[in-house]
C-alpha cells in the first residue's frame, strides 16, 4: 500500500517512470544463474588462497615457520603481514586524524599481536583449495598467549589492562567530528557526548519516570554469499581485482596504501555482490590476493568458509545501555538520559555514533543527555550492520517509551504523536529537520486496520516502535553515452546490491522522457568511472540518483543544442517536453529524442556526458512497526502472527524494491530480536560459527509482511526520494519486545528475546509474584 | 597428485563426463570443472542451500554429494532451466514479482521451487515455507519469494491443464 | 580435506572385508551429510569411504501390519516418509524424520545414519527407541543384534566395533491401541537442532481408556539419547488423564543429565523435557483413540 501526503508539494507533476514496477536490468542473469558474483571468477593458472587463523583471542605472535607449508606439492606461496610495505612503515595510531589503512591492514593479516580468535596470521596459494587448505594447517606459529578481554564490562573494569598501550580516548560531541584527545589511556576509544537543556529540571517536571538497563549481544550482518577476491598482479605491475564490496574505490585506495603501489596501479572490478548489509562496506581479502599473486606471477583467488566469515569478518557491535526517560502527565517526554557502550572489537570502530545521534530522534525532547561509548575488547573488529548502531539504540529508547506510555495510561501511538519530531524541530545532533514524515507514518499507523484488529487467542500481543535514522551522503559520478538508436548507456561507480541499477536508470529515463527499458545501466571498474563513494547509508538510488538526473539534463542540453543547429536556431529557442524536442519559434518542428539521436552523428558525433554530483546529503528517513505475537508460556518461543512495517520513502522510486527493502530489513530486525546472537566461549571463540546454530529466521519462521509506503518527498531531492535500504531494519526490536510484553506481561531487556531469555524472565516474574 | 576418478552423469539433459577426486564435492565439480557457477558456497555444510541442485528429481545440497555419486545419476542445475523458448515459468514470475534482490540464493531457491511444484503444483503458502526452510535468504524476508511460488503454482497448473 | 579412497561394493560380504581391512580409518558412507561435515571440520580423518548405498540389505524398506517395518539402514529420509504403509504405521517415525535439516538434507540422510552419528540430539533416535527398534549389525564375526536404547555409548560414539556395518532396523508391528509421537523443541522451527527431543508410544485397553504399557525417550540431555525407562512404567496401568501424564513427566525429568551449552541450559531443558513430555503422550495417546 502506498500513500501519497502532501500533494501540493509532489515537484516536478506526474511521473512516468519514476514509481512505476520496472525490471531489473541484473534479473535474468541472476534467475539463469549467468550473473557473475566474486567467487565466479575463473581464469588460467588460478590459484587459490587459504588463511591460518588465530586460536587465541590475545597473544603475541614469537614467530611463524612456514616451512612444512612450503614444503607441500602443490603450494606456491606463503604471505604474512611482513609482506604489506605499510606494516613496515606506518606504526598503528589510535587518533581519530590518522585511523585508515594501517589498522586495516592490521586486521587482514595480524603483524605482532593476534587481538581474536580468527584473525587471520598467515596465507597460502597453493593449485587447489584443498591443498592450500592443508597447507594453511602445516605452518607453525609460535605464540604467547596474553590475557584477553572479551567483555564491555571487563573492559571498563578499574585496572583493566590496556588492549592498546598507546591509545586514548577520543571526545567529541558530533557523529563525524575529530575527536578531542583526552590524553587518557582507556579501553575507550571514543567518547561521543549530546546534551541539551537542563536534564535536572526535565526529571522535576517529570509525572512519571522508566529507568532500565539493556544488553544486546553481537550480530552478523548474514550475508549469504562469503567475501571473496581475486587478484593478479601483472609482470608490469598493474593489480587487477575481482571483488565482492560495497565499495570499489574503498578497495582500490586502502589496497594501494596496504601493497605500497600508487593508487592508479590498481584496477578494482566489481562482481555481483551476495548481500553486504554494511558487512562489506570493509575488506579482508585483496591485499592478500595481490600479494600472494605478486610472489607467484600467478592469479589467485580467495574464498572465505562460512566459518571465517563468522570469525574474521566485523560483525554488528554488542551493546550495554542504560535509559532514563521522564514525563509528564499530558505525555510530554521532559527528559531523557541515555548511556551506550558497544563493543569496537579489537580496533576502534564501533557505531556507537549511530546510536548516540538517532536512538531519541522520533521525539522532541528539551532536555537531554547522551553518552556513548566505543569499547574495545579482544573480538572481531565490528562493522556496519544496516543502520549501524540504529537498532540497539531504538530497542531501548522504544521500549522505554512504551512503558512510559504504560505507566501514564496512554496509548503508545499518541504519547509518540503528543512528541513527534516536524519540520524545525531538532535532531539529538542540533541539526534541524526538514520536512520529515514521522508524523504521517504514525498517524498511518493508528488508522491502519491492524492496529485495531481485535487479537485472538491466548498470550497473544501487539507492540509498536518507531524509529528515526539520519543519513549522509557522499558524491557519485555518472557517464550517459547517447546511442544512435535513441536509447543510452548510463555507468555509475558505486555497486548495486539490490537492484540500484534500475532506480538510478529509472531517474535517467524520466528526465529524458525514455523508457527504462531505453537505458542499458552499468556500474563501471575503478578505471572506467569516476570515484563515487561506496553502497550504504541508503545512498545509491538517492546519491547516485542526483548524478544521473544531472548527466541527463545535460544530455538534454547537449541536444538541444544539436536539435537548435538542426533548425539553425539558438538552442534557448529548443524545448524539450516529453521526450519532445519542439521549436519554440516553429512547434511544428518536432523531434522525438530517438529521431534526434539518430541524426547525432551528422551533427558532430554522439553525445558522452559525464556529471560528478556531490551530495546534498541523504537526510533524515523514519519508520514504524505494528506486530502481533503469540508466547508459549511453556516454552518461551514467540510466533509472529502478523507484521506491518511502515515507511515514509519521500517518494518509491520502485515501490517493489522499497517493500523488498521493508520486508528484508524486518527479517533481519526479527533475527535480531528473537534468534541471533554470537555465542563466545571463555577464550573468545565464537561457537556459533555455522548457519545451524547461528539463527538467521528461515521461511517457516516468518509471516508475510505487509508494508505501508507513506510518500512525504524529501525536499533535498527533485523527485522527492529517500533512502529506504535500512531503517526499516530499525524498530522491529522494540517492536517486539513490547508485543511480547503485552502478551506474557514481561520486559525482556536483553537480547535476543530468544526462548531460553524469556523462560527466564517468565520465572523471575513468577518468584516476584 | 592423488588419482582421479571418471565419472559419467547427466547434467542438464546432457551427458558429461569428468574427472575428479573422492573428497571433491559435486558443487566444486559443478562450479569448477564443468563451469556451471549457478550453484553457489553459501556455507558448505547444508544449511543455507545455495548449492541446491536437483538430482534424479530430489533437491539435494551439492556441497553434502560427493561428485563421485553423480556417476549415473540425472542433474539439474539453474543453467538447465531456461531453454530457447524462454524462462521456465518460475524464472519469469520470479522476475515479475522481484523476488530476489542480491540473486545470490536465488538459483537454490528456483529450483527448490521447482522440485515443490514438480511435485504438488497446489502446495499453498504454509507448505512452501516448510519445504522452502532449507533456502536461507537474508535479503527479501521471503515474502516476495513466496508470493511468486504461489503464482508460479497457479500458472503452471493453467499451463498444464 | 585430506584425500581418501572412495569405493561401493555391491554385497554386504565386501562392504564388511573393506571395513575390516582399515578399521577405524574407514567409515561407512550412506548420505554424508553428517560425515562430510565433520570431515571438513576436521573432526576426525579417513583413508576410505565405504559407499554402502549400492547393497541390497541396506536399502530394504518393507512395511506390513503383519511384520513390521524393516528399515535398511542406507535409506533415505524422503523414502520412508513417502511410503505410505510407513506414514500409516509409524506416524512418530515420520514425526522425527520429516524434521531433521531440510528437504534437501532429507534426500540424502538416513535413519541408519542419523543413528550411528549418535548425537544426544539425534532426532530419529528417541522415536526408534520408543517404537521398540531393534539394530541388525553385521560385522567379521558374522550377525548381531542390539536393541536401539542400546546403540549410542557417548556422543558420537557407538557399539559398532571396528569392521562392523549397521544394516538395518526392525521395528515391530504395533500393537493394537497404541500410539507414538515424537517433537522436540527448537527456536527457529526449522533447520535447527533439538534443545530438547521427546519420544513417546503407549498401548492402551479397548476402551482406549487405561494405558497398558508406554515408553518414553529423550534426545539431547544426556551424553547419549536416553530411554526414560521408569517414566514409560509409571503410567502402565493408570488411566490416560493429566494426572498420570504429570507423573510421567516428572519422572522424565528426573531421568533427564543435561548440560548447560550454547543451545541451552541445564533448567531449561530440564524445564523443557516436561513440557515436551506432555505434549508428546497427550498426542501418542490422542493417536492411540484414533486408531
Amino acid at each position: 500500500m502506498t500513500i501519497t501526503a502532501d500533494q501540493e508539494n509532489q515537484g516536478p507533476g506526474q511521473l512516468r517512470v519514476v514509481g512505476t514496477r520496472a525490471a531489473r536490468h541484473d534479473a535474468v542473469d541472476k534467475v539463469t544463474g549467468r550473473a557473475q558474483f566474486g567467487a565466479d571468477v575463473y581464469m588460467a593458472g588460478l590459484l587459490h588462497g587459504k588463511f591460518l587463523r588465530s586460536p587465541y583471542a590475545h597473544a603475541r605472535i614469537r614467530s611463524i615457520d612456514t616451512r612444512k607449508a612450503e614444503a607441500l606439492p602443490g603450494v606456491k606461496a606463503v604471505a604474512t603481514a611482513g609482506d604489506f610495505p605499510i606494516v613496515q612503515k606506518q606504526p598503528i595510531e589510535f587518533a581519530q586524524s590518522v585511523r585508515g589503512s594501517r589498522i586495516t591492514a592490521e586486521v587482514i593479516l595480524a603483524h605482532e599481536r593476534v587481538m581474536y580468535v580468527g584473525h587471520a596470521v598467515a596465507a597460502v596459494a597453493a593449485t587447489s583449495f584443498h591443498i592450500a587448505e592443508e597447507a594453511a594447517r602445516l605452518i607453525e606459529v609460535d605464540y604467547e598467549v596474553l590475557p584477553a578481554i572479551l567483555s564491555i564490562e571487563d573492559a571498563l573494569k578499574e585496572g583493566a589492562p590496556f588492549l592498546h598501550e598507546s591509545m586514548t580516548t577520543q571526545f567529541r560531541v558530533d557523529r563525524f567530528g575529530r575527536g578531542e584527545d583526552t590524553g587518557v589511556k582507556s579501553n575507550i576509544a571514543d567518547h561521543i557526548q549530546l546534551k541539551s537543556g537542563d536534564l535536572e529540571q526535565g526529571f522535576r517536571e517529570a509525572e512519571v519516570t522508566v529507568e532500565r538497563e539493556f544488553f544486546t549481544q553481537t550480530v552478523h550482518q548474514g550475508y549469504i554469499e562469503p567475501f571473496s577476491s581475486t587478484a593478479y598482479w601483472a609482470p608490469d605491475g598493474h593489480v587487477t581485482i575481482w571483488t565482492t564490496t560495497q565499495g570499489i574505490f574503498n578497495v582500490r585506495s586502502s589496497t594501494a596504501e596496504i601493497i605500497g603501489v600508487p593508487e592508479s596501479m590498481v584496477k578494482v572490478i566489481p562482481m555481483e555482490v551476495g548481500g553486504g548489509f554494511g558487512g562489506k562496506g570493509t575488506f579482508y581479502l585483496d591485499p592478500v590476493a595481490a600479494v600472494l599473486s605478486k610472489k607467484t606471477g600467478h592469479p589467485v583467488k580467495i574464498v572465505m568458509t562460512r566459518k571465517e566469515v563468522f570469525e574474521g569478518t566485523g560483525p554488528g557491535s554488542a551493546s550495554h545501555m542504560r535509559v532514563k526517560m521522564g514525563a509528564d502527565r499530558s505525555g510530554r517526554i521532559t527528559a531523557a538520559k541515555f548511556y551506550l557502550a558497544y563493543e569496537a572489537g579489537a580496533f576502534p570502530g564501533s557505531a556507537v555514533a549511530g546510536g548516540a545521534t538517532t536512538g531519541t530522534g522520533q521525539y522532541n525532547i528539551e532536555n537531554f543527555q547522551i553518552d556513548g561509548y566505543d569499547v574495545v575488547v579482544n573480538k572481531q573488529k565490528a562493522q556496519g550492520y544496516r543502520a549501524p548502531g540504529q537498532s540497539q539504540a531504538n530497542f531501548a529508547i522504544e521500549t522505554v517509551v512504551d512503558e512510559l506510555a504504560e505507566k501514564l495510561g496512554m496509548d503508545p501511538l499518541d504519547l509518540r504523536l503528543k512528541n513527534v519530531v516536524q519540520e524545525g524541530d531538532r535532531m539529538p545532533s542540533g541539526v534541524p529537520y526538514p520536512r520529515v514524515g514521522l508524523k504521517e507514518i504514525e498517524e498511518a499507523m493508528k488508522a491502519h486496520p491492524h492496529y485495531s484488529a481485535p487479537l485472538e487467542g491466548p498470550n497473544r500481543g501487539r507492540g509498536i516502535a518507531v524509529a528515526f535514522r539520519w543519513q549522509g551522503g557522499q558524491g557519485s559520478p555518472a557517464t550517459i553515452n547517447v546511442n544512435s538508436n535513441g536509447t543510452i548507456s548510463l555507468i555509475t561507480g558505486s555497486v548495486d546490491l539490490s537492484g540500484t541499477r534500475t532506480t538510478v536508470a529509472m531517474q535517467a529515463a524520466e528526465v529524458l522522457g525514455l523508457s527504462i527499458d531505453d537505458v542499458v545501466s552499468t556500474v563501471g571498474d575503478t578505471d572506467s568511472v569516476g570515484v563515487s563513494g561506496g553502497t550504504g547509508g541508503s545512498r545509491v538510488t538517492f546519491d547516485t540518483g542526483l548524478a544521473a538526473i544531472a548527466a541527463a539534463e545535460e544530455v538534454k542540453r547537449q541536444m538541444s543544442a544539436r536539435a537548435a543547429q538542426l533548425w539553425e536556431l539558438q538552442p534557448e529557442d529548443v524545448e524539450f517536453r516529453d521526450g519532445i524536442f519542439t521549436c519554440t519559434k516553429n512547434p511544428a518542428d518536432r523531434m522525438t529524442f530517438k529521431e534526434l539521436a539518430r541524426r547525432l552523428g551528422s551533427t558532430g558525433g554522439l553525445i558522452t556526458c559525464s556529471v560528478y554530483a556531490p551530495t546534498t546529503g541523504v537526510g533524515p528517513i523514519f519508520a514504524g512497526n505494528i506486530v502481533d505475537v503469540a508466547v508459549d508460556l511453556e516454552t518461551g518461543k514467540v510466533d509472529i502472527l502478523r507484521f506491518t512495517s511502515f515507511i515514509d520513502a519521500g517518494r518509491a522510486v520502485h515501490p517493489g524494491f522499497v517493500e523488498g527493502q521493508m520486508q528484508g530489513s524486518t527479517a533481519q530486525g526479527i533475527g535480531w530480536a528473537l534468534s541471533e546472537e554470537f555465542f563466545y566461549t571463555e577464550n573468545g571463540t565464537v561457537a556459533n560459527s555455522s548457519f545451524l546454530d547461528y539463527r538467521m529466521p528461515t521461511s517457516s519462521d516468518l509471516p508475510m509482511i505487509d508494508t505501508v509506503i507513506i510518500e512525504v518527498p524529501n525536499p533535498r531531492h527533485p523527485f522527492g526520494l529517500r533512502g529506504v535500504g535500512e531503517v526499516a531494519a530499525v524498530p522491529p526490536l522494540a517492536a517486539l519486545a513490547n508485543a511480547i510484553y503485552r502478551a506474557a506481561g514481561i520486559r525482556v531487556t536483553r537480547l535476543p528475546m530468544s526462548p531460553g531469555n524469556i523462560l527466564e524472565a517468565l520465572e523471575e516474574k513468577s518468584a516476584q509474584r | 597428485m592423488p588419482d582421479r576418478i571418471r565419472v559419467r552423469t547427466r547434467v542438464n539433459d546432457a551427458e558429461v563426463e569428468f574427472l575428479c577426486e573422492s573428497r571433491q564435492s559435486l558443487l566444486e565439480v559443478l562450479r569448477d570443472v564443468l563451469g556451471l557457477t549457478g550453484a553457489k558456497e553459501g556455507c558448505n555444510d547444508g544449511n543455507c542451500g545455495a548449492c541446491t541442485v536437483i538430482m534424479d528429481g530430489r533437491t539435494v545440497n551439492s556441497c553434502l554429494v560427493l561428485a563421485v555419486e553423480a556417476e549415473g545419476r540425472s542433474i539439474t542445475t539453474i543453467e538447465g532451466l531456461a531453454s530457447a523458448e524462454g524462462l521456465h515459468p518460475l524464472q519469469q514470475i520470479f522476475l515479475d514479482e522481484v523476488a530476489l534482490q542480491c540473486g545470490f540464493c536465488t538459483p537454490g531457491v528456483i529450483l527448490s521451487a521447482k522440485a515443490l511444484l514438480d511435485r504438488e503444483p497446489r502446495a499453498d503458502e504454509a507448505r512452501i515455507r516448510c519445504w522452502m526452510g532449507g533456502n536461507l535468504c537474508r535479503c527479501t524476508g521471503y515474502d516476495k519469494i513466496v508470493r511468486a511460488v504461489l503464482r508460479a503454482g497457479e500458472a503452471m497448473r493453467k499451463g498444464a491443464s | 580435506m585430506r584425500e581418501f579412497e572412495y569405493v561401493v561394493p555391491d554385497t554386504l560380504e565386501e562392504a564388511v572385508r573393506l571395513m575390516v581391512e582399515k578399521g577405524h580409518r574407514a567409515r561407512a558412507f550412506a548420505g554424508g551429510t553428517d560425515i562430510l561435515v565433520q570431515l571438513r571440520s576436521h573432526r576426525f580423518e579417513v583413508d576410505l569411504l565405504v559407499d554402502i548405498k549400492r547393497i541390497p540389505e541396506l536399502n530394504q524398506l518393507a512395511c506390513s501390519e503383519g511384520e513390521g517395518l524393516t528399515l535398511g539402514a542406507a535409506v533415505p529420509c524422503y523414502r520412508i516418509y513417502e511410503d505410505p504403509a510407513v506414514a500409516r504405521l509409524y506416524p512418530a517415525l515420520v514425526d522425527a524424520i520429516s524434521i531433521i535439516g531440510s528437504i534437501q538434507i532429507q534426500s540424502r540422510a538416513t535413519v541408519g545414519g542419523n543413528l550411528c552419528n549418535a548425537a544426544p540430539s539425534g532426532d530419529s533416535i528417541p522415536a526408534l527407541i520408543v517404537l521398540e527398534a531393534i539394530c541388525n549389525i553385521a560385522g567379521p564375526g558374522g550377525h548381531r543384534s542390539v536393541p536401539v536404547e542400546e546403540f549410542c555409548t557417548a556422543p558420537g560414539r557407538n557399539v559398532l566395533q571396528e569392521g562392523e556395518v549397521l544394516v538395518s532396523l526392525h521395528l515391530p508391528p504395533p500393537m493394537p491401541g497404541s500410539g507414538a509421537h515424537y517433537l522436540r523443541f527448537t527456536p527457529r522451527n526449522e533447520m535447527d537442532i533439538a534443545i530438547v527431543g521427546a519420544g513417546a508410544s503407549v498401548v492402551m485397553d479397548d476402551a482406549r481408556q487405561r494405558i497398558i504399557s508406554a515408553r518414553i525417550a529423550l534426545g539431547a540431555v544426556a551424553p547419549t539419547p536416553v530411554f526414560a525407562r521408569k517414566a514409560g512404567d509409571l503410567l502402565a496401568g493408570k488411566e490416560a488423564n493429566e494426572e498420570s501424564i504429570e507423573e510421567a513427566a516428572q519422572a522424565a525429568m528426573a531421568a533427564a543429565r543435561p548440560i548447560t551449552d550454547m543451545r541451552g541450559t541445564i533448567r531449561q531443558r530440564i524445564h523443557l523435557v516436561g513440557v515436551l513430555t506432555r505434549r508428546a503422550l497427550r498426542t501418542a495417546i490422542l493417536r492411540a483413540r484414533e486408531v
